[in-house]
């Protein structure tokens, strides 16, 4: 008798999730929408003046893409709680940090990737000069990896107290911190004329380091939660 | 005959009370263990402590002593199905079932065989999130007929299960063990099929 | 390592040692920090610049020195829970994180108070004080997470999880504050670079960081204290432990 091999339940635990999203688009959509509202309310706020609006460009989609990721927390484990999938994840032969990274990666391919998708048309909306598109792409491309990781362990964390969302917010978002920062440098430095390329492999450094680390700290997270 | 399990000095609490104590039992090959018990008593959590869902205060379980290497490999060897079904409600019974043979290593699996089995055929296009608990239940329970885990624990298996649906378990349960598979299992109704090797285990709790 | 922590692991036996300890650091810790507070403040020499308002830094600087090694303190007591699956682990979590908590808002506060005369605002976005912010931030999630579960052992699990999570982020956290601290220079922090201090300030800072070294052991030996008894509650030792104080008490 053989178990799954480590490489089969990885997709299928992607392949399960997949599914279950794919029949509640909304669960997908919401949140990038949300994100589409905040950066239309923005030129409402402080005006359509492009020099404003330009300068604050970069930061306004990033904070929004943060939020957006607390928005979209949920669905990450809570429904796999509550109907018993998550404790059968944890009772696989397979380590349990190789399906949470199965989970991170699907949360990434449907909120992050969708969000560097959406970048062009925030950009266009918030009337960032050009010579910044390409470090925004660049960033959201490189940083929503850590979103997705970090967000993973907050939500493993909460997951069993059924009212995650401000408690949630408290946890990630100081963590988050450094990724806006860098983020947000890259462009600003992309704008003024200056290599944008250093933060953005730092972002991408530390990308790689979380998805590393991160999948560890879900698992052990999840262990807690289904206690 | 081999032991699948031995359970040493359980000890268990929850919120200061403490549940069992003291609790130690093996299980040999072709043995049903029914743990019986008040609600509350400890059942489920000494069901879920053996497989490591919840921190035991003291005591050893030892998976499969007598066979080092499914003892250090004890979750592929276990089935362990708790209250909740594990179906996911947005997909269908066929897909639930595919993908739960899938997660378990087992890809050749008939699932429509399945499904007539547990009598869900002609409705395996549905969410299941659009069945009755009892059919979710069988849904998930198709586990039991493909998986090569010689040791089951199930917590109460026949909840929400009909008259022909515990009948269809039972009938189940005697062919595992018959084959040389060992069952814990909970339950607030008599097994009505006695095997020849049913003990009994009986938690009080309750005590502080 | 388990053979010599194993008789430390028995919540009494802790309970008596800290018990033994806590009147030599509580008393260290008022000795010195007072001893510390009133040379700083009242004599050592006033500075030439900023006159007497630089003595808050008797405060300020070790509330800020001790609020981020009470976070590591706090990470690595996690760990040791992870580790060992220790409960005496857990429960110190419990008892480390307020103290740190209140530490940093301790030395954001002083920061704050000594910012209006420095730099002529209460709030400045220099690079330390929101490195302090996020200290805070990072400490309020931890015990936002502890106080959140019902179950204090599965909430002081999460809450270490989630310290060790922010322990690594801290130099990331540091190291991009400073970055964007330079990237929007703004208020000139020239303050900062000042010649090396004098000894009859610096000796008094000094009695002061020792005696907040003694006063944050105190406050987490005096509350490990009070959650150990509070999570064996219904033991028998603890039973007896709490009769007899009342006894006494009744007696005096």
């Amino acid at each position: 008798m053989k178990p799954a091999s480590n490489w089969q339940a990885l997709r299928t635990v992607m392949q399960r999730d997949l599914m279950v999203v794919m029949r509640r688009r909304s669960d997908v959509l919401n949140p990038l929408l949300f994100v589409l509202m905040v950066v239309s309310l923005f030129p409402l706020a402080v005006g359509p003046g492009p020099d404003i609006l330009g300068r604050m460009a970069a930061g306004v989609i990033w904070v929004a893409a943060l939020l957006s990721a607390l928005l979209g927390s949920e669905r990450l484990f809570r429904e796999d709680f509550l109907d018993g999938t998550l404790e059968q994840l944890t009772l696989q032969p397979q380590p349990l940090a190789l399906l949470s990274f199965a989970k991170i990666m699907v949360h990434w391919l449907l909120s992050g990737l969708p969000l560097v998708i959406l970048a062009p048309l925030c950009a266009l909306l918030l009337k960032l000069p050009l010579e910044g598109w390409l470090a925004l792409i660049a960033t959201l491309a490189v940083g929503t990896p850590i979103l997705s990781a970090v967000t993973a362990i907050g939500a493993a964390l909460t997951v069993s107290l059924g009212r995650g969302g401000a408690l949630l917010s408290l946890l990630l978002l100081p963590l988050f911190i450094p990724l806006l920062i860098f983020a947000t440098g890259a462009v600003e430095a992309a704008l003024v004329g200056t290599d944008a390329w250093p933060q953005v492999l730092l972002l991408a450094g530390l990308s790689l380091l979380t998805l590393l680390l991160a999948p560890f700290a879900v698992a052990a997270s999840i262990r807690v939660s289904v206690h | 005959m081999t032991t699948l399990l031995e359970v040493k000095q359980l000890a268990s609490q929850r919120a200061g009370r403490v549940l069992f104590s003291q609790l130690s039992f093996t299980l040999a090959a072709g043995e049903v263990l029914h743990v019986e018990g008040e609600n509350g008593a400890g059942k489920s959590t000494l069901l879920r402590s053996l497989v490591g869902l919840v921190q035991l205060r003291s005591g050893t379980i030892q998976f499969f002593p007598d066979h080092n290497e499914h003892a250090e490999d004890w979750r592929q060897y276990t089935l362990f199905m708790g209250h909740k079904a594990a179906v996911k409600a947005e997909l269908t019974a066929l897909e639930n079932v595919r993908l739960q043979a899938q997660l378990g290593g087992v890809n050749d699996v008939d699932a429509w065989q399945l499904l007539e089995h547990v009598g869900l055929l002609g409705l395996e296009d549905l969410p299941a999130g659009q069945l009755s608990a009892g059919q979710q239940r069988r849904i998930a329970l198709t586990r039991l007929w493909y998986s090569k885990a010689p040791l089951w624990i199930l917590d109460e298996p026949f909840t929400s299960l009909d008259t022909r649906g515990i009948q269809l378990l039972q009938q189940r349960f005697a062919e595992h063990t018959a084959a040389g598979g060992a069952i814990i299992m909970t339950s607030h109704q008599p097994l009505t099929w006695q095997s020849a090797q049913l003990q009994h285990l009986r938690i009080e709790g309750g005590e502080l | 390592m388990w053979r010599w922590l194993h008789p430390y692991a028995k919540p009494e036996v802790v309970y008596h040692l800290l018990g033994r300890w806590l009147p030599w650091v509580a008393g260290a810790a008022a000795l010195i920090l007072g001893g510390g507070l009133v040379w700083g403040i009242l004599f050592a020499p006033a500075d030439y610049q900023q006159g007497d308002s630089y003595r808050i830094i008797f405060i300020h600087v070790p509330a800020a020195m001790f609020s981020m090694s009470v976070y590591v303190g706090l990470a690595i007591t996690a760990l040791i829970g992870r580790v060992w699956q220790l409960k005496m682990a857990d429960w110190a979590l419990a008892a480390i994180a307020p103290v740190g908590a209140v530490f940093t808002f301790i030395a954001l506060f002083t920061g704050a108070v000594w910012g209006k005369p420095m730099w002529g605002t209460w709030w400045e976005w220099d690079a330390r004080l929101t490195s302090q912010l996020i200290l805070l931030f990072l400490y309020i999630g931890v015990l936002a997470l502890y106080h959140a579960f019902s179950d204090n052992r599965t909430g002081a699990k999460a809450a270490g999880i989630l310290a060790l999570v922010g322990v690594i982020n801290i130099p990331i956290i540091r190291y991009s504050v400073e970055w964007w601290n330079t990237l929007h220079q703004g208020a000139t922090l020239t303050v900062f670079e000042r010649p090396p201090m004098a000894n009859s300030m610096l000796f008094p800072l000094l009695t002061c960081i020792l005696g907040f070294a003694f006063l944050a052991a105190a406050l987490i030996f005096h509350r490990m204290r009070n959650e150990i008894l509070r999570q064996e509650l219904h033991r028998p030792w603890v039973k007896a432990e709490l009769g007899e104080t009342s006894k006494q008490t009744e007696a005096v």
